[in-house]
This record gives structure tokens, sequence and C-alpha cells, in this order.
């Protein structure tokens, strides 16, 4: 029998199959325990001896000629049948996902949060104080004895029981803060929420919150406030970011400053968000008043320091572009799931 | 305080562009708010943002006339022709000005010709337009004469401006009148600014150039003895005198002081008043006119004893409005022997005030305590010009220069006759000096300032400066400020803010970092917040004011509040002791619009404590979560469950966990507002943590949550954070493999699972790794009373491969074990 003939036919018969099961009975037909390679090498020994070797070599060679290629059409219908499930598989990639129940933090925690991590990089720690406080703490040591004009910039929600009242900022906990570490030096920020007796307008909100910012040492001056503040601004509002002090009036501090941004919106060109004027008010700070360093426990001869307090809800407001302050904590979830 | 520039150049040159005027003033504390420009174009580099528009008169269209014939329009009754001369030929023009009238000639009126733009009169909201000739009623018109309203001036447009005598004919209106207008915010410390001569001293000071002060006569005094002035305390009233001004002809004022009276935001009365006003904005120092002889006739035709005193218990005032007030001695008045005849700093009264018939004028210039005037002005909500400025506090020494002022107004434009002043100032305040060693500003500012600088600053601002010793300054304080009480940290500020706050450098902090403390009540708050949110809970915040009928289901009846005395409304009146309370009100708004939420708040409750001031501030958790289990999806084949009190368990179990606090108790809980039968108290050891389940139905209603189950919970945060250990063992990983054995075993229905569960555990012992309860079966199959429950039991050891065999004879005492204490049969 021609062996040249065979390989040729089973090579050819092998390239028209076209799946496993195809595959499987050619495998039958030839290499199996009846197929014809297995046959054709059992014949050798009707063969004379000297023709065997010769003959054993050259079925081996088909045979081993076919398995590589039975293997290598194997691998070929396994990638076939790969291709084509995975065609039949496809999906509508633009179908929805499943939907995850996903949790958030209040927009004020996040923007709280960003805004200590800020400070904690300055070395400046949490210190939080109570809401409701006494007359004394809230004004008085903060240099505002009763009758004060200075009052006036704080409207002021009183309780029923005399001289106690909603903290209008969070400037009392420098007093506690200072009577508590005096005389170390203090690096700290005051987050909390603070009162004010208005109306609740998208303006003006009767609840909100503030976050002050107190150093005091021995070798703390203005420079350093407006090189903090700087900081603080680049982080939180772009790198780019330039700030402008003007001078101000807090019966706290003194000298006391405002502190400008240029816009976010313009740039400083003017436009809605600035009112046209360029600069946006960030925050009130200055230098502690000796008033209130004595009242702390500091001797002002020896000690200096710093305060700065700014309200996260309008830093919110300028990050985000929004006008309705009563959101905050209308708690509106179309509003707290955009954050 | 709005400053017309126009008025403030007479007493500073402004050798400055107003843009950076304007810069400098904001950057000095002077605020410059708002700027508005009158008929004028916008100078270079300033951004205004004004909401109206506003006309620029032009040069060459706008210009002052002279009316010369007012004749009847041939066809329309209510319209007139006008003929006015601007300085060229005359001019006629159709107008329908209801203040001219037929045969009028010689008023100084404002012609706009063809071309110009100006506010249309009849748009709402006002808008430019440019003048055009039109026909009107058959009459080519192609000029107008101006209203108020159409220059943009104000809103007046009852009739056109009727300009003064003198007013010159031809001049361009802008020339005339332009004006560019500040509006600055005066701090409180600041109140020397509420004057135009107080912001010229800061223009100087700020721009380097000098304050001209207006000039003043002083007058040859007569011995008439007109009035006697007496102060009853000096701490109320250090200074009060009173000027006679006889043979006034009251009348109107001249225009260029109503015109600068009406840009500072004051409306003109007549001369007398006028000038009064005028002084105080000028000088800052409030003036009141009496009229003389009405207080000679309260006197029985005596010379008045004027007395300033606190007012006597009953007595009453008319004052300028018409009110009649009831006095206190909490209220200082100026009194005579009849009575009250004006409330100090805040108001005059009916019976003495200056009319048209008035002759002969008594001119009160004073000082007053500010504390006592801001509370006269409080009590009775008067809030004027006069009491803004005393409510701040004036100097006692501008008494002398606002007095001699208004005298000479009063000669020189109504017509009087300056007789005297009679004062009493018993105690001028003694001169304020202050050390300063130029080292301090170093220490605050920062940055040295030479003292060449300090002089500067200092001397512009009037403080006398000398230097006592090398580096050291002694700075007399100029008797205008009452505001440099603390002394050098007050000279500082002023040196920094003129000097500039834009040259100082920024540094960051050279001192030595304070000692860093760990937060752990934050640290740990945190961490329940992010547990939570990682539960898949929406946090929200409210406000900590509430009432007490909306929380009361909650906290129940009779407890104490922080109250608020005056709250802006009754829904927010009281210090809330319930967070779950404002969760549920966020749920029920929520409800609206959503068919479920899962929320938590952390927040503060207000407590008041017996016998303290001040209440306790504990910090408490609340959740409240109900709708579907899952949201719907589009391959969904059933709608998803509802949440139960199984979801609401596992969120707390997986915050108690992840918190690493001590194992907690289930008990069923016993709080009111809770579903009796499907509620739990959490506690850890002996102390109660908090307790959630299923809202008791019958509180639905009340907080607006309609007919769903709602699933709550609250916490006492600080109990549960003090369970929190500092660090928690961690455990290897196994390194032998795990025998996995299912029980199940039947027992009563009143043993709970959780007592199960620790007998399986204690009879496990160390081998037993894990105990998983994965099924409660209840059905035909068991006895009435009876249920079944199947743990997944796992057993592993650390140091060895378990054997089947040991694993068998754990679980074999396990069963025995539950067999003996709870009864229960294993199940086939």
């Amino acid at each position: 029998m021609d062996l040249n003939e065979l390989q040729q036919r089973a090579l050819k018969e092998l390239e028209a199959c076209a799946d496993e099961l195809a595959l499987h009975a050619w495998n039958g037909r030839y290499l199996g325990k009846t197929g014809e390679v297995t046959l054709a090498l059992k014949r050798i020994g009707e063969l004379p001896a000297a023709d065997r070797p010769a003959y054993g070599q050259k079925v081996n060679q088909v045979k081993q000629t076919l398995l590589a290629a039975a293997e290598q059409q194997e691998r070929k219908i396994r990638e076939a049948e790969l291709a084509r499930s995975l065609t039949a598989e496809a999906l509508d990639v633009t179908l929805p996902g499943r939907p995850v129940q996903r949790g958030r933090l209040h927009v004020a925690t996040q923007i709280m949060r960003r805004i200590i991590a800020i400070f904690a990089d300055l070395g400046f720690q949490v210190y939080r104080s109570r809401e409701v406080e006494d007359d004394l703490t809230n004004f008085e040591l903060l240099n505002m004895p009763p009758h004060h004009p200075a009052r006036d910039m704080w409207d002021t929600f009183h309780t029923t029981t005399p001289g106690v009242l909603l903290r209008t900022h969070t400037s009392p906990g420098q007093i506690h803060v200072m009577r508590e570490l005096c005389p170390e030096p203090i690096r700290v920020i005051l987050p909390g929420m603070c009162y004010r007796y208005e109306q609740i307008t998208t303006r003006s909100e009767i609840m909100f919150q503030q976050v002050e910012g107190l150093a005091i040492g021995t070798d703390i001056t203005m420079t350093d406030l407006k090189g903090t503040i700087q900081a603080f601004a680049q982080r939180l509002f772009g790198e780019n970011r330039t700030v402008r002090i003007r001078s101000s009036y807090f019966p706290f501090t003194e000298p006391s400053i405002e502190v400008d941004m240029d816009c976010i919106v313009c740039g400083g060109q003017g436009c809605s968000l600035c009112k046209g004027t360029g600069w946006l008010e960030i925050m009130g700070a200055g230098m502690v008043h000796p008033v209130v360093l004595r009242n702390g426990g500091y001797d002002p001869a020896r000690f200096s320091g710093f305060a700065f307090g700014m309200g996260p809800q309008r830093i919110t407001m300028l990050l985000y572009g929004l006008k309705d302050i009563r959101q905050f904590w209308a708690n509106d979830l179309r509003f707290l799931e955009q954050f | 305080m709005k400053v017309p520039l126009r008025w403030l150049r007479e007493y500073v040159e402004i050798n400055v562009p107003v843009a950076k005027l304007i810069e400098r003033l904001t950057l000095a504390g002077l605020e410059v708010a708002g700027v508005r420009l009158v008929g004028v174009p916008a100078p270079e580099g300033l951004l205004v943002r004004d909401d109206s528009p506003r006309p620029v008169w032009d040069r060459d269209k706008v210009l002052i006339a002279e009316v010369l014939e007012v004749k009847k329009h041939p066809d329309a009754d209510r319209l007139l022709l006008v003929t006015v001369n601007y300085g060229k030929q005359p001019h006629q023009m159709v107008t329908g000005a209801t203040n001219l009238k037929v045969g009028d000639k010689g008023q100084k009126v404002v012609v706009a010709l063809s071309g110009s733009v100006l506010l249309d009169g009849y748009a709402d909201p006002p808008v430019l337009k440019q003048l055009k000739p039109t026909r009107i009623r058959g009459i080519l018109s192609d000029a107008m004469v101006c209203s108020a309203r159409e220059l943009g001036i104000s809103d007046e447009h009852e009739g056109i401006i009727i300009l003064e005598d003198d007013a010159p004919v031809g001049m361009p209106l802008a020339d005339f009148m332009g004006d560019i207008l500040l509006d600055i915010d005066v701090l409180p410390n600041m109140a020397r600014c509420l004057s135009l001569i107080g912001v010229s001293r800061e223009v100087a000071a700020l721009t380097d150039s000098t304050l001209k002060a207006p000039p003043y006569r002083s007058f040859a005094l007569s011995a008439e003895p007109f009035a006697e002035v007496a102060i009853e305390d000096a701490r109320l009233c250090p200074r009060y005198s009173a000027t006679l001004i006889r043979s006034v002809t009251v009348g109107a004022s001249p225009g260029w002081m109503q015109r600068r009276l009406m840009l500072a935001g004051m409306r003109p009365i007549n001369n007398v008043v006028d000038i009064t006003n005028y002084v105080m904005l000028e000088w800052g120092q409030p003036l009141h006119a009496f009229d003389h002889d009405l207080l000679v006739q309260r006197a029985r035709r005596a010379p008045p004893a004027i007395l300033v005193r606190p007012a006597r218990i009953g007595e009453r005032l008319v004052t300028l409005d018409g009110q009649t007030r009831a006095l206190t001695p909490e209220h200082l008045v100026i009194a005579d022997g009849q009575g009250p005849i004006a409330l100090a700093g805040v108001m005059g009264g009916a019976d003495t005030e200056v009319t048209s018939a008035t002759r002969n004028v008594l001119l009160e210039a004073a000082a007053f305590d500010f504390v006592s005037i801001r509370r006269t002005a409080r009590t009775f909500d008067l809030h004027s010009e006069a009491s803004l400025r005393f409510s701040r506090g004036v100097h006692p020494e501008l008494v002398s220069p606002a007095a001699l002022r208004a005298a000479d107004l009063f000669a020189q434009l109504a017509g009087g006759k300056v007789i005297g002043t009679v004062e009493s100032y018993p105690a001028p305040p003694p001169p304020q000096v202050v050390t300063l060693p130029l080292s301090e500003v170093r220490r605050s500012l920062g940055i040295d300032l030479p003292a060449d600088e300090v002089n500067r600053i200092l001397r512009a601002l009037e403080f006398t400066v000398t230097e006592t010793q090398p580096g050291v300054l002694q700075v007399v304080v100029p008797p205008h400020r009452l505001d440099i009480q603390h002394g050098v940290a007050d000279l500082v500020e002023e040196l920094a803010r003129v000097h500039g706050y834009d040259r100082l450098p920024a540094t960051l902090l050279r001192e030595q970092l304070p000692r860093q403390r760990t937060n752990r009540p934050l640290v740990l708050e945190e961490r329940v917040r992010d547990i939570l949110v990682t539960c898949g809970l929406q946090e929200v915040m409210n406000y900590a004011l509430t009432t007490v009928e909306r929380e009361a289901p909650l906290v129940g009846p009779n407890v104490e509040y922080v109250r608020l005395a005056n709250p802006v409304t009754v829904e927010r009146s009281v210090m809330r002791r319930s967070v779950l309370a404002s969760v549920l009100e966020s749920a029920a708004s929520n409800l609206r619009h959503v068919n479920g939420l899962r929320l938590f708040e952390i927040g503060f409750v207000y407590l008041p404590r017996p016998g303290q001031k001040l209440p306790d501030e504990p910090r408490r958790l609340a959740l409240v979560m109900t709708g579907p289990r899952y949201a719907e999806f589009w391959d969904s084949t059933a709608k998803p469950a509802m949440l139960d009190f199984f979801d609401l368990k596992g969120i707390v179990e997986a915050l108690l966990a992840e918190l690493h606090v001590p194992a907690a108790e289930y008990r069923l809980a016993k709080a009111s507002w809770l579903h009796p039968g499907r509620s739990a108290e959490v506690r850890i050891g002996d102390d109660l943590i908090g307790c959630f389940g299923h809202l008791h139905p019958g509180l639905n209603e009340h907080f607006g949550l309609g007919r769903r189950e709602v699933l709550v919970a609250e916490f006492d945060l600080e109990l549960l954070l003090a369970k929190v250990p500092e660090r928690h063992a961690i455990e290897p990983i196994p390194e032998f493999p795990p025998i996995r054995q299912d029980i199940a075993v039947v027992l009563d229905e009143s043993v709970p699972a959780a007592q199960v569960e620790a007998e399986i555990r204690a009879g496990g012992g160390e081998l037993l790794r894990h105990v998983r309860l994965f099924d409660v079966y209840r059905g035909p199959n068991l006895p009435e009373g009876k249920k079944s429950l199947a743990f997944a039991l796992t057993f592993q050891a650390l140091d060895r491969t378990l054997t089947d065999k040991e694993a068998a004879k754990v679980q074999q005492k396990i069963v025995g074990r539950l067999e003996r204490l709870l009864g229960a049969k294993l199940r086939a």
C-alpha cells in the first residue's frame, strides 16, 4: 500500500474536519485501534525481515506527521469554537449595570474632612468645644463686654437661662483650648456648629459650621498668618490662587484682617460670583488680641498668636457654585447624592 | 457711609486714579462695597457692578439751560412748549413737566439734546434710551428738559429738575454735578469715618495727600443769658453745648447742599435741619436744633435751664415722629424745667421742634455714652443717622468744631446771627499717650518698619509722635479717636493697614510644632461614619433646633429642654434631645419623592443638667431605613423584598464588629417608640448602648411616614465608643484544613437562637472555630411549639490537621450539651 497516498489522503480529510466530532471520527479512521495507520503498522509482520526497518520507520513517520497535524487541527477547531461562542455570548453592553447600594458622607462632612486634612498637614490639630455657651466665653472673654458695639456683629440666640446662649462663632473654643493648654504653645483648629438669630434665606442660615484656627507661641507673626492662609487656599482651591489681605475689625484680634482670594470663576476679571470685584471673601483673621491672650492665661508681652475663621458652607458654595445655603440642612437626597 | 467724591475732594486732593483709591481704601479697612456713577463714565480700571443702568451725561448734549418762555402746546392740553437758552440760539421743545407753567421764565433746567442717552422715564425696570427728534402732536421736538429720573439721579419724576438760580448756563451737567458715589462699609472701630472729614483723613494718609479741614469762624460771644446747661452724670454725657442763632429765616437750603445730602442718603427738609445734617455728615458729630422761643415759652419767658439726665419713672415724651415714648431711668434725656424735650442722641421732641415759623434756633452739640444711646435706640427701635454715630462713640472734642461750623453755615445760608454758646464739659478726657517700642511692630507683624515710615503713618493720621529713646516712640492719640484702647496693638494695626497688608511677605510658622495629641473621640466618630457609609447608608445633618412636640414620642413627657428665648420660628425653638427625631424628619421629607432610603446622622443632643447652667452635649447616632432591599433592575424577576429587622440588625452587627467592641447582647427592647415584638436593645457588659427595630406603627403618622414599615435605631455614641478597645488581637491565618459539619436541632420556640449558639460555643471549646446559623424551620414535620435550628460548624486546630474522629467527638459533646441544657433533639 502506498503510505504516501495514505498520508496525503489522511491530511486532506483532516483539513476537512470542522468540529471535534469529525476530528474524533478521523482519529478513529486512521489512528484508532482499527485505523489505517495502526493496521499498516501491524502489517509489518507480513513483510520480509529486510524490509521491515524501512517500512516501520516510514509508517511511524506517517503516524507522527498525522498526530502533529491532528493536534494542530484540534487547536484550530477549539479556537474556532471559542470564537463562535464568544460571538454568541455577546451582551448589549449599553444596558445599565446592576445598582449598588451606595452610602455617602454628607457634603458638610466631606468638606470638613478636606479642611481638617489640610490643616493637619500644617500641624493644626482638631479641638472641639460646646455649642451651648455662656455669655462670658462667647463674648466677654473675647473682649466684648456687655453692650459692646461689636456684639451687633453677631445676632444671638439666647436661651431662657440668663447668660446662656447658642455660640455665635467657634471663637469661645479659643478660650477653652487656651485655658486647657496654657502655657504650652498651641496650634489647633476648632471646627463646629454655630448659630445666629437670622431669617433663613438663600444666603443666611440660623445654623452653620465654622472652622477656626488658633496658633499661639513666642514667635508667631502676621506674615505667618498670611503664609498659613495662602497655603490653605492653594491646597483647597488650586495652586495658582492668590490671596489678598485687607484690614478689618474683630474684637478678639488686633490687628484684624479679612482675607480675599482671587475669584475662582473669573480669576479677578469680575463676574457674578465675585459681584464684579474679582475677589471672594474667604475668611476673617488677625493677631490674637492681648486681652484674649490674657484671658486664656498667656502673657501678651511674651506670647503672640494668630486666629482665623472660615465658613465651610460658604466655601462649599464657592467650590460648587451653589446659590442656596438652605440646601445643607434640608437633606434632600437629590442634593446630597451629587457629592 | 455714602461718600460723593465731588464732596470729598473739597477736603483732600485725590492724587491717584479712582480705581486705585478704592483699592487702597478697601485694603485699609474702609471697604468700598458699592460704587454709583452719577452721569459720568466708569473711571479706568474700576470694576463697577451696578444693577440698574446709569446714563452718562454727554458733555456736548446734556447742558444747563435757562427757561426763556413757556407756552401752551396748541394741540394738547397737558403739554407745554418751552424755549430755553443753553448758550447758543434759543431752542424750543415739547414738555409734559408738571412743575412748569405758561409764563414761567428764568428757571435753570437741564436740557438734553438729540442724540444724548438717558433713562426712559416710563420704562419699568428702567432702560437706557437715545433721544431722537420726534413730532409730538404735530410739533417737532428734538430736545427735552429732564427729570431727575431721566438723568439717573433719583426716582423722582413728578417734574423736571430745577437747578439753583446761579447755575451757569451752557455748562455741561457732568461738569456741574457729575459724581462718583462710594458706598463704604464702616467697621465698628472706625466710627470716626462716618464723616467726610474722617474719610478724607484716611485718604490723605493712604495716598500721601493733605487733609484740608473746612474753614469756620469763631464768634464774638454776647453776654446774653439765653440758656443754662447742666449735666447730671458726666459718665453718661461728658459734654453738652448749646449755641443760639437768632433771626434765622427757615426755607429751602441751597441746591448744592440738597444734592450732597441726597447723594449721602438723606432727605433735604429745610435749611435748619439740612445744616445740622450736613455738618453731621461732614464732621461725624450729630447736632440737634431746638426752637429757642418754644423753650423760652416753656420756661415762662425765662432763659431755659437745660439738664441732661436719666428720665424719671413715668415720664413721657412725644418724639419728632409723633410717637409717645414711655421713658424709664435707662433712657438719657435732654430736659428743661417742664420735663424731657429730647431723647438724648436719638431723636428730638415734637414740642420744641423747628418749624417754618421758627426764628431763633438753639443748636445742641453734645457727646453721650455710647452704651446708653445704643440701649435707648434699641428699646425704641429708633435707628437714625444720629443714633448710629452716637451708639458707636463720638469724641467730645468734636463738639466745638461742629457747633462752630454749623453756626457759621446758619449765618451764611439762613441769615442767622450767632449769639453765643453755653456749655458744660465737666470732665474733658485726658490726652491718651501710648509708648510704642518699634520691636513690638516686628513681634506682631513679622516685618521691620523703619522709624521714618512709622512716623509718617502716625503723623498722617494726626497722632503726635516723639522718639523718647532710640527705638521707642511716645505717641499721643488725636482728639477724634476713641478706638485706641489697648495701646500698642491698636497702633500696630494702624501701621499695618496704612503701610499696606499687600506689602507683607507670606511666611510659614517657624515656631516649633506643639505637642501632638490623638483626638480619639473624633477619630472614632469618623470611623463610625466610614463604617456606615460602607454599609450603604447616606449621612444627613439636621438642625439642632426643633420643637418639644416633634420629638415627644421619642424622649417622653416632662423632660427639660434648652429653650430659646428668641426663636426665629416656633419650628426651631428648643435644642434637640433626639437625633432620631431629626433623621425621621429627613426621611419623611425625602419619602415624598423616593420609595426607599437608608440614612444616618451623628450629632449632639443637649441635655440640661440639674444645678448646672450649661447642658451636657453627648453625641448620638441614629439610623432610619425603609423601602426595598435592592433597587429594581431590568432583569429582576420579582419585586425585591422590603428591608426588615434583620437588614438593620446586620448593619448594627457590622458596625459593632468593625469597631471591635466586646460581644453585644440583644434582647427585646422595652422602648415605647419601638414595635414591642420586633425591636432589640443592645447591651455591652452592663451598659445599654442603644436600641433598634421597627418604629412603633402607631408613630408613623406623627412623623409623617405613611403606612410603610420603618426601621430605626438610636445609639448612645459616647457609651458605644467607650467600649472600643485601643487595640484588638489579630489571629493568624490557619495552616491546617478545617472540617465542616452541619447539625440541626429541634427545640422549644421559646429558646432564643443566641442561647443555642452560646451553648454550642461552650460545648465546642477551642476546636470549634465558627458557628453559623443557616436555617430556621417551623412546619408540619415538627411538633407544635417546636422549631428546628440548623448550624454550620467549622472545626479546626491551629497546630495540626484535625481528624474526623476528633471533630465527631466535639460535635457529640455539643449535642449532648444542647440536649441536656436546652432539651434539644438532634434532627435526623
